[in-house]
């Protein structure tokens, strides 16, 4: 590297341009492959961007900090994006009312699975203490899944990548599930893979249809606000009485 | 624009200081979601600008998780450690969260659907 090259590069990796740039790069390089594959779940963006950006950083050695003090712009907007979510909730507001027990009913009983089973197969397959408390709220938005797995005493920073991770999946196999089952409805379609997969089954469901998308928003808000108040004290008295 | 990305902030921060000031478990922006949609209820629906800002907002929501998401590279010793566990748990319970909530929503719905045709 000659030394004009090395003053560039110091330049460059002590702004946020860098880490900023690098994000909508690769998530635009991540979109195009994923509309070129006729928006099949496989080719998720989230996975595609992910997968560039461990890339790089792992490969020229930058720090995740560094590279986050520049992503975090984008970061940041994930706040008014939920925000957001209330006006595609209020235009479908009319269907969620008249199905209002049956979701309710579907949530807890989701909402459930979602966790009780993680834990459960991490368990039987020997994971860490650690590692299951940061499993079990998996499900849910990441700000809340890191809230619980602390009072859980489970690894937040661990838990987002394994919410973010759950997300991903679920986006993936969501369609297949659905095939299979022949669930056709893009309400519950929505529900559930909102409810499971959180804004990255969200974000999938809104790309199939507004009233998907809809319902996905509405059942990641819900599972957030039941896991949230369920899991710190489920947790525990599973933990004693399947004895870990 | 920015009057509606102005109402969406403004919704998040009475979210977060709801949260912080009553010590809730639910994050700020969950609140203010809440919030904006009771608002909706009751003043009525979004104007065209809120409309079209939200649209775009949620149109490339999958953008917003790409930072978190490649905090991955912080846990290479872990995920080494542990894949197997924690790959199957991710998904397998995911598979189930999915199917339970799925197949459960359209028994009820269904049924539902037909006791109202008994009905009529």
């Amino acid at each position: 590297m000659t030394p004009r090259l090395e003053e560039i590069w110091v330049y460059l990796s002590a702004t946020p341009l860098l880490g900023l740039t690098l994000t909508l790069l690769a998530y635009q390089a991540a979109f195009r492959i994923y509309q070129r594959a006729g928006f099949h779940p496989i080719a998720n963006p989230v996975l595609l961007a992910v997968t560039m950006l461990a890339s790089v950083l792992l490969l020229t050695g930058t720090p995740y900090q560094t590279y986050f003090d520049g992503a975090q712009f984008v970061h940041f907007l994930l706040g008014p994006a939920t925000v957001a979510l209330a006006i595609p909730l209020y235009a479908q507001w009319p269907r969620l009312k008249a199905m209002a027990a049956p979701l309710a009913i579907a949530l807890v009983a989701g909402s459930l699975t979602a966790a009780l089973s993680a834990w459960g197969i991490g368990a039987l397959l020997g994971a860490s203490r650690e590692s299951l408390m940061s499993l079990a709220p998996k499900s849910v938005t990441t700000p809340i899944a890191m809230a619980v797995a602390e009072r859980l005493g489970g690894l937040p920073s661990l838990t987002a990548v394994l919410v973010i991770s759950t997300g991903i999946l679920g986006a993936i196999g969501a369609r297949y599930l659905y095939r299979w089952l022949h669930i056709s409805d893009p309400a519950v379609r929505g529900f559930a893979i909102g409810l499971a997969s959180h804004g990255i089954g969200t974000a999938r469901a809104f790309q199939t249809g507004e009233q998907a998308g809809a319902f996905a928003a509405l059942a990641m808000g819900l599972n957030g606000l039941v896991t949230a108040l369920s899991l710190p004290w489920i947790m525990p008295w599973v933990e004693r009485l399947l004895g870990r | 624009m920015i009057a509606a990305l102005t109402l969406l902030l403004v919704f998040q921060l009475i979210g977060e200081v709801i949260a912080r000031a009553l010590a809730l478990p639910i994050p700020g922006p969950v609140i203010g979601m809440a919030l904006l949609f009771l608002t909706l209820l009751v003043r009525g629906g979004p104007d065209e600008d809120l409309r079209q800002t939200a649209g775009s907002l949620l149109q490339h929501l999958s953008l917003l998780f790409v930072p978190a998401g490649t905090g991955i590279v912080l846990y290479g010793d872990r995920l080494a450690n542990e894949w197997l566990p924690l790959l199957v748990a991710l998904v397998a319970s995911t598979a189930l969260a999915i199917i339970v909530t799925a197949v459960v929503l359209q028994a009820l719905t269904r049924r539902r659907a037909s006791s109202k045709g008994a009905q009529q």
